[in-house]
């Protein structure tokens, strides 16, 4: 085991983490871990943009920017942070254009701007054009620039180094008891042996955990792993029932066909040819909020009118519109039916259906990206930014273009405050066999002389979360999810592990990724079952209405083996409130 | 007979009549594949050897789905990289039936599957274990070509100006995932090793064409190298490897161009 010594530890190369690296880096002595190569972080798959009310094009200003996000949000939103994303957002973007980011320009050569559904002028009256984009590669182009940047910063990489856990120490400190952060324990895949990062300062910005389900626009590797180390280390994590389902996904796939599909002018059929938006919202049909869409395609498959040989999913059509356009505004949407589906969207419709895309929960952060510990108390040197983190912006649904913001206001927020902090903190010592954790955990899934296939249980989860955990929950759903998640992770205790080497055992870290799936899995439909009403990303089929009375407040679960909770033993589910600066509750219309 | 113009300010109808292929009936096509995997395991077996997996698949699977049932469900020891499963990453190039590609851009159906589908890791990096290699030399070569904006000048307040045909000039190869099928689809590159390789010189292309960058000079001299740019034979496989559709080749000969006009 090899001991290493750094002031500050970002764990995850995404845009979260590089950001936070090129704060941090030049402040402080940084070192970054990544499982993956930092250029392969899903970041680089997001297509659409990221607002800021730059005014390049057309009168806005952040204000407006807020309001649109805490009503995307469905008043979940804490609005201080929702104010300081909006406000922040304009230099975010202007950082990234000096670090070299080739945004697309204006005749006047600024910034353009371009549409995004639900950002609007003055409180909701007009669309506006505040997306700043670079084609339809805008995360692509962040995730290469903040790479870019950190080659240029000299920033020190740990690639395919897995963070498995995380070192804190209680001390005491007038007579209380207060925890600190001491580091990190990673596994580097190419030689299979443990590292310990001692740290004064450790940000997590692992992303996002869309692998929970089975239909979802996430990467493999995307299986929460900052969520679950965090959560079994007693930090609780905030709103996971909230998560967000794209309406239209490739079919079978869940690969990301763009919201501007709808935007310009395609349309959803059931096998019956029928537009079937025209039932559900008459006014604006396709163009509903994503959810309203996720959920209509959704019932329609229930009710039988689903499309193709097993009558799961329903139609994008755009044959009504004219090649040229169809290359000019889709380019990326046509290439992926074409590869993926071999559908010619040209005189074909695309075979669509909702897929898991955006996790708006996680672990609970302030302004300043410090990780929550309760309602009231931080934990100290620790930090969290990205789809890991809930600050909360997103509330119960996130906005589209507001995560690639997110990643860039609050990780560079988290580089600067937990470089600052190693200034004036010193290291804590190191817990006694700070591995022993890590090693048994691994021992446990190596050593296991079952006959289960992590392959077969992660099916079966990803199959249940899709069946009752997805844009319909009832209390019974929900329960089935439960005994199905249980019933797994008992057969979990059971799995086996082939490869029996040290070099890039891929094999053992799908075991051990799984094993916190399950975990999330948990918390998801814990939180799902205790949320007795309908809001944002979450809908209750048996209370389909929003309830600020009983509802308006967080989600807090906190793993606890003596919790006693009748549905989800081991689960301890607790409030925080929202917070309120000038924006009253009103109903989410559009 | 003149072709139909589409009406598109005209409401689409509310509905259609679909064809049953469509509409849905018959069954997904399924098919038996043997998947050939070129398998280095150093800690067992001091030689690469060839395993054959014979697996049924479906419809509109990839090469990617091969592999993971291949994986999932019968031997978990073979190992690959891979995330996205979109072709976005970069993650997964690799010799399929001898030709650099990413394997979940792939489709099955669209190679001859009554022969074995041979996966090999792609050439001229040191193989670690299966099909993954050590791509250290590969970012090494990047790095070099100091792959990012230089400006000494004073930043403004807000952004620099570019205009939109500036920024055209340099957009193809803004589209580079860094997978290095372009360089270890390259002849030269696999004779020597020190050769930047075409994806570092896409990279530096990015920048040399870059209006608001200052560096291009400096750029052009580090390519203008004995393992630089001269070394490139025009042998276009790197074009014909690059997922992006990037016109790799004609990068470097703009590159080659840039370096005669420009350099002393
Ligand atoms: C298809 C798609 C399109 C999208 N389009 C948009 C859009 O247009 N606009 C928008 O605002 N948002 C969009 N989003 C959402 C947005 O892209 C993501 O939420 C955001 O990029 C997440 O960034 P991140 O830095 O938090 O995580 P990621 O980019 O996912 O990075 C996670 C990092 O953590 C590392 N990591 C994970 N686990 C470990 C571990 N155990 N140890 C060490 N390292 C670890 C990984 O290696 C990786 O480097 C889209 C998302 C998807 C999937
Ligand atoms: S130029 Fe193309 S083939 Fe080469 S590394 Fe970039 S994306 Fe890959
Ligand atoms: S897995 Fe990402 S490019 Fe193939």
């Amino acid at each position: 085991m090899q001991v290493h010594k750094y002031d500050v530890v970002i764990v995850g190369a995404g845009g979260a983490g590089m950001r936070a690296a090129i704060e941090s880096g030049q402040r402080a002595r940084t070192a970054v871990l990544t499982k993956l190569y930092p250029t392969r972080s899903h970041t680089g798959a997001a297509q659409g943009g990221m607002c800021a009310a730059l005014a390049n094009v057309e009168e806005d200003n952040w204000e407006w920017h807020t309001f649109d996000t805490i009503k995307g949000g469905d008043y979940l939103v804490d609005q201080d942070a929702a104010e300081v994303m909006a406000k922040e957002a304009i230099d975010a973007v202007l950082d990234l254009e000096k670090m070299g980011l080739p945004f697309n320009r204006t005749p006047e050569g600024r910034i353009d701007q371009r549409r995004f559904g639900g950002h609007t002028r003055d409180h909701g009256k007009a669309p506006v054009r505040r997306s700043c984009y670079a084609a339809d590669r805008t995360g692509h182009m962040i995730l290469q620039t903040l790479y870019q940047n950190c080659v240029k910063h000299n920033v020190e990489f740990y690639n395919e180094f897995y963070v498995l856990d995380l070192l804190m120490v209680d001390e005491e400190v007038d007579g209380e008891l207060n925890r600190r952060v001491a580091g990190v324990v990673a596994y580097d895949l190419a030689s299979g042996e443990l590292h310990v990062f001692q740290a004064k300062s450790v940000v997590f910005a692992t992303g996002g955990s869309g692998k929970v389900f089975k239909t979802t626009s996430n990467a493999h590797t995307l299986t929460g792993d900052g969520m679950g180390i965090a959560y079994r280390r007693g930090i609780p994590l905030e709103d996971m029932e909230f998560f967000q389902f794209h309406p239209t996904g490739l079919a079978g796939l869940g690969i990301l066909l763009s919201e501007a599909a709808r935007g310009e002018g395609g349309i959803l059929r059931n096998a019956d040819g029928e537009r079937f938006m025209e039932r559900y919202a008459p006014t604006i049909k396709d163009l509903a909020p994503r959810d309203i869409v996720a959920r209509s395609m959704a019932n329609e498959v229930r009710e039988g009118r689903g499309a193709g040989p097993n009558k799961d999913y329903v139609l994008l059509d755009l044959t009504h519109l004219e090649p040229e356009h169809i290359d000019a505004k889709l380019p990326d949407i046509t290439e992926f039916a074409r590869t993926y589906l071999g559908v010619e969207p040209y005189n074909e419709p695309v075979p669509v259906f909702p897929t898991a895309h955006y996790n708006m929960g996680g672990i609970p952060t302030n302004i300043s990206a410090e990780v929550l510990q309760t309602n009231e108390s931080t934990i100290p040197g620790l930090y969290a930014a990205g789809e890991v983190a809930c600050v909360s912006v997103h509330g119960s649904n996130r906005l589209g273009t507001n995560s690639l913001l997110d990643i860039n206001v609050f990780g560079k927020r988290a580089g600067i405050a937990a470089a600052e902090y190693s200034q004036t903190a010193e290291f804590v010592d190191l817990p006694e066999d700070p591995e022993s954790y890590t090693a048994t955990l691994l021992d446990a899934v190596r050593g296991s002389e079952g006959t289960e296939r992590v392959g077969a249980i992660r099916k079966e989860l990803q199959e249940t979360m899709d069946t009752n955990v997805q844009v319909f929950r009832t209390a019974d759903t929900l329960k089935k999810a439960v005994g199905d998640i249980d019933a797994l992770k008992e057969r979990y205790m059971r799995i086996t592990v082939q490869d029996k080497g040290k070099r890039y055992n891929l094999d053992l870290l799908e075991a051990v990724e799984l094993g916190i799936l399950l975990d999330l899995a948990r918390v998801t439909t814990a939180a799902a079952l205790h949320r007795k009403e309908s809001r944002g990303g979450h809908y209750r089929e048996d209370f389909p209405d929003r309830d600020d009375e009983n509802f308006m407040e967080h989600s807090m679960a906190y793993l606890d083996p003596a919790a006693t909770e009748a549905d989800v033993p081991g689960i301890r589910l607790a409030t925080k409130p929202v917070e309120f600066t000038r924006y009253k509750p009103m109903e989410r219309k559009y | 007979m003149p072709t139909e113009t589409k009406d598109e300010s005209a409401e689409p109808a509310s509905k259609v009549e679909l064809p049953d292929s469509v509409a849905g009936s018959g069954e997904i096509p399924s098919f038996d594949i043997t998947l050939r995997v070129r398998r280095y395991l150093p800690e067992f077996y001091d030689e690469a050897y060839w395993d054959d997996f014979q697996v049924t698949m479906y419809g509109t699977d990839r090469v990617l789905d091969a592999l993971h049932k291949v994986k999932w469900e019968m031997d978990g020891s073979v190992s690959f990289r891979r995330s996205c499963a979109h072709g976005v990453c970069g993650s997964d190039a690799m010799r399929i039936n001898g030709h650099n590609r990413l394997a979940c851009k792939v489709l099955l159906k669209d190679l001859n599957t009554s022969k074995p589908i041979t996966v090999e890791p792609i050439k001229g990096l040191p193989v670690e274990k299966d099909l993954i290699v050590d791509m250290e030399p590969f970012f090494q070569s990047y790095r070099e070509i100091m792959p990012f904006l230089m400006n000494e000048s004073a930043p403004p307040s807000k952004e620099r100006l570019q205009s939109a045909e500036e920024r055209e000039r340099f957009d193809d190869t803004t589209k580079c995932i860094l997978c290095a099928a372009c360089t270890s689809s390259c002849p030269v590159f696999w004779t020597d090793g020190q050769y930047f390789g075409p994806a570092a010189i896409v990279n530096a292309h990015r920048f040399i064409f870059d209006s608001r960058d200052d560096a291009g000079d400096m750029r052009l001299e580090v390519l203008n190298d004995k393992e630089g740019v001269w070394r490139c034979r025009t042998t276009f496989n790197c074009t014909d490897a690059c997922p992006r559709g990037i016109q790799v080749t004609k990068a470097i000969s703009e590159v080659k161009q840039a370096i005669l006009s420009r350099k002393v």
